[in-house]
Parts: C-alpha cells; structure tokens; sequence
C-alpha cells in the first residue's frame, strides 16, 4: 500500500529534475528538533518514546504540507519498504533500524519528509533537484513554524534549538548539496578538494551520508557547524563553497576535453555500449555509468531528456528498488541481471552520442588557449 | 641575571618549571622538589596544571565530590560517562548539567558560542513565564520565612493571575 504511493505518485525525486542543473543534483536542509521536557530518543524510555511518537504523528501529518501524504510508524513498514525509502533519501539508515516507536510523514510531492524519533524528536527535511537553496530553506523554515504552533520545542535563548548530539545544537540545521563531480573525479583531484572544503567547516560525504561510497561521483556536501551563525549565514557561507567546487568541476572538465578528449569519450562511448547491451550490471557499476551518460549530457552528446533517465536510474538501479520492480525479493546475482536487463530497456531508444560536436568546440578552445599562451 | 623562581606554593627556591597548554591558554607554574613530588608532578598521567593553580586550598576529596555532583543529570539520570562513550546527551537539561565539560567543547566545534538564528516564539514565550513564575514562586517562600504575611499575598495573588493569564493564552 504504502510502496505503491510512493512508486505511483509523481515524485520531486524521480521527476523533478525539468531545469538544466549540469552540477547539483538536488538540494536538501534538514532541521533537527526536540520536545521540551522529554528525554532524547536514543535515553527516553519506551513510554516516553510512545508518547513522543503519539503527540508528533498527528500534529505532522495534520500539516497542511501534509495533505494527502503518507504517514508510518517504522515497525509496521517491511524491511524491503524501509530500504526503498532510504534509497530515496525519505527516511535516514538510522531510522530505519529504530528499535521501537518511530514514524515517518511524507508529503504527497515526497519532498517534505518528518522522521519522529530518530536521533531527535523531529528531524525535518526537504529535499528538492537542482540547485535551489532558497526555496529549500522557505519550505522547511515554514513546516518548523507550523509545527512551533503546535509543539513545545526544548530551547535556549543561549544556544539555540537543544539536540541530542552537540554538533547540531543552534540552528539544528544541515543544509548539503549533491554534486555529480565526475571531471574531478577522473583528475583525482576529490582528495585536494575534500581537504580544502573541510579546512571551511564544510563536511564532503557520499550520496548516501555518512560511510557511504562515492559511487558515480556523487557527493554530499555540507555544513558541519550549526551554531554561532544565523541559518542565512550558513547557507551563504556553504553557497560559495559550493560556487566554488561547481568552478573547479568546470575547470576540470575544460582541461579533460582540451587534453584527453578521446580518453573522455571512450569512456563515456563505452558506458553506453554496456547499459545497452551488458547482461550483469552490479548498483555501484551501474551508478558509474549513469554518471558519465550524465557527463555525456552536459556535454551535449546526448539530448537533453536524457538527463532525467539518468537521475532517475540513479535511485532505480540500488538494490531495493531493483527488488520492487522485480515484484519479489532476489538475491544479488538475480539483481545484478534484472537490473541488466532493466537498464537495457531504459537506454535502448537512447541515440548514440553525438562526439563530432565537441571535437570542432576542443579544437577552438585549443586555438584560444595557444593564443593565451604566447601572451604569457 | 634574572632572579631565582619562588616556589608558587612555598617560600623555597623553585626547581620545576612547567608550562602547559590547555584550550589555547598557557598556564605557568614553578614549584619546589618538595612540593612538586607532593603535588604529584613526577607522575606524568593525568593530572592538570589548572586544577593546581585554581585550587589550591581544595582537598582531593572535596574536588572529587564537585566532580560527582556533575556526573548524573539530575532530570533524566543521564551520566557523564555515557555522554563520553556516545557523545550524545540524555535531555535537554544536560546542556547545564554537563555545561563546564560542553561549553568549551562548543566553542571549539562550532563559529561561536551563542545562537544567532531562528527563535521559536512559543518556547521563548513559556521560558518568559515559567521565570517569572519561579521568581514570584521563591519570593513568596521568602516572604512565608520573615513571617511578612502581607506581602506573601501580593506574591501569592500575582501567582494567581500570571497562571490565568497563561492559561487564557493558551486556550486563546
């Protein structure tokens, strides 16, 4: 029941991405909150987690955010409905293994997510493609008001909203971005990069939090600390950040095209022979490909709806999904075949890239940057 | 030719000079043979240069019963060493309850120490009234302990009021 609204409804996730966003892949802020006077989740007891639960489902789901969207306790959810959810970025690995009395609240759009009892009270997300901060941040700011009118949330005139870990305490805010990085990725210049960013209070992860791989050159990036700055100045601070690793990706992409572009192009001629024609495909190899068919994109050699074929395969093709859409549970190996098979279907109207375009756009950028060089 | 260090504990010509630097700030000491080996100082393990110079007088015992009183949150049990082995805290009062381990520790993993963002209004509301409501409550008992009766009433009765005037609020 619950599954299939969340594969039938239209989805910010999976259908949202109508803008060109060659970099960010979505946006997300969450916000994490507490009720005052009762203990944190992880030290309540289970009648104070019980009430907790019972007094946050119904006020969120009461929200008009929350008209006609889904609302769970955890227990009752499948072990395969949980993975989906995580794969979506609706719920958290965390509250996915909650031991006993958590829920979950999920708009109709599924862009707005309120996870209760997790390692907060209240953990409220949004989570919208392309690179749209602003928006982000007057969505979750006007769920948190609402839910203020009807919570009694723990906190400090001194430091802020009171969360269970300290690192979150002020604003509770962690505003990140995913990028699809995959020039800096294929320059080996992500260690240069993550060391940079951390030195700034920014935190690089992988797509899926922390510990999680950074299969198809995706990373999450975000703002590590939460007080002592306002929210604005914290997604201004984090914005540049991000402004600045867009240009290095840039930059990266130029040199790649200017120096190695048949290194370039094979690569992403070959991810395409493999989606159409590969008979085993395993989700983290499949996340490669369907990077660089994005790549591809970006650099016209593909049209331009490829690009939501291609975000949408990066949530399709993990391994829950995958199981979905094969109507049962199936083991790896199965996996790894129906997913072959899946991806063979999606790719098999997909042209063939159009190299020839950029190799004239490679010999002009050559020509100027010869030029540059003379003058240097 | 600079002078001989005093002991800072003792009249005795120093002999040990440490410096040790804790949270950014150097703290100095120089001490005597007899009264360093008396303070501890040889044994390299555990042992702070702050606890000496601020508190000298203290008695181990003392400190230690300091120490304790800071080791079990009061409202949700929580204690310190569980908050050393997860990093997460029990309730919302442990902010004060382990304040003098937290706050230099916030500080340190955060821009700053004080909040400058968003201000739910309704918490800020019910913190309003429950400090007043707690200094009237404590000047009340106050007044009931000088035997000042009359004025025990006026407290009372402002008691009174500001919960109906809550209590129209909330229903509001």
């Amino acid at each position: 029941m619950l599954i299939e609204s969340i594969f039938d409804g239209k989805s910010e996730m999976t259908q949202g991405s109508a803008k060109k966003c060659p970099v960010v892949l979505m946006t997300r802020i969450r916000l994490a909150r507490n009720l005052s006077e009762t203990p944190f989740p992880g030290w309540a007891k289970l009648p104070q987690r019980t009430q907790v639960l019972e007094t946050c489902l119904p006020a969120v789901a009461s929200l008009n955010q929350m008209k006609r969207g889904i609302t769970a306790e955890i227990e009752e959810l499948s072990d395969l409905e949980k993975q989906i959810l995580v794969e979506r970025h609706l719920i958290s690995r965390e509250l996915s293994g909650a031991p006993e009395k958590a829920g979950v609240v999920i708009s109709k759009d599924q862009s707005v997510s309120v996870m209760i009892n997790e390692e907060d009270h209240l953990r409220i997300q949004v989570i919208k493609t392309g690179y749209r901060f602003k928006q982000v941040w007057n969505s979750v700011n006007g769920v948190d008001t609402a839910l203020e009118d009807e919570l009694d949330y723990a906190f400090s005139s001194r430091i802020g909203f009171l969360t269970a870990c300290p690192t979150n305490v002020g604003t509770g805010m962690r505003a990140s971005a995913m990028m699809h990085l995959p020039a800096l990725v294929i320059s080996s210049q992500m260690e240069k990069v993550v060391r940079a960013v951390n030195q700034l209070g920014i935190a690089v992860r992988g797509l899926f939090g922390e510990g999680s791989d950074a299969s198809g050159s995706i990373f999450q990036i975000s703002n590590q600390t939460t007080l002592g700055e306002s929210e604005g100045e914290i997604i201004k601070r984090l914005s540049s950040v991000l402004k600045t690793i867009i240009d290095q990706e840039m930059n990266a992409r130029e040199k790649i095209l200017e120096k190695d572009p048949n290194k370039l192009f094979d690569k992403i001629g070959r991810a395409y022979g493999i989606l159409q024609n590969s008979h085993l495909l395993s989700s983290s190899e499949c996340m490669n490909l369907a990077s660089l068919v994005r790549f591809g994109v970006d650099l016209e050699m593909f049209p331009e709806e490829t690009r939501n074929t291609v975000d949408r395969m990066f949530i399709e093709c993990q391994p829950g999904h995958i199981q979905h859409l094969a109507g049962k549970a199936i083991d790896t190996s199965e996996r790894d075949a129906f997913r072959s098979d899946y991806l063979r279907k999606q790719f098999e109207n997909i042209e063939r890239p159009v190299f020839t375009k950029h190799k004239s756009d490679t010999e002009d950028s050559s020509e100027a940057d010869s030029e540059n060089d003379e003058k240097e | 030719m600079a002078k001989p260090l005093k002991c800072d504990l003792c009249d005795e010509s120093a002999t040990v000079h440490l410096t040790q630097i804790l949270n950014n700030q150097i703290h100095k000491i120089d001490l005597c043979e007899s009264c360093a080996e008396a303070k501890g100082i040889t044994d390299p393990n555990g042992y702070s240069l702050a606890d000496l110079l601020v508190k000298p007088e203290a008695e181990g015992d003392e400190l230690a019963e300091v120490l304790e009183s800071f080791d079990e949150c009061p409202e949700c049990g929580y204690t310190q060493r569980e908050f050393k082995k997860t990093g997460r805290l029990g309730c919302e009062h442990c902010y004060d309850t382990f304040g003098t381990l937290l706050s230099p520790a916030l500080a340190g993993m955060h821009k700053g120490d004080k909040h400058k963002g968003k201000v739910p209004e309704r918490a800020v509301e019910r913190k309003g009234y429950e400090d007043r409501l707690n200094a009237l409550e404590s000047e009340l008992q106050e007044a009931i302990k000088h035997e000042q009766y009359e004025e025990a009433a006026q407290f009372r009765d402002q008691i009174i009021e500001l919960k109906k005037a809550q209590k129209a609020e909330e229903t509001a």
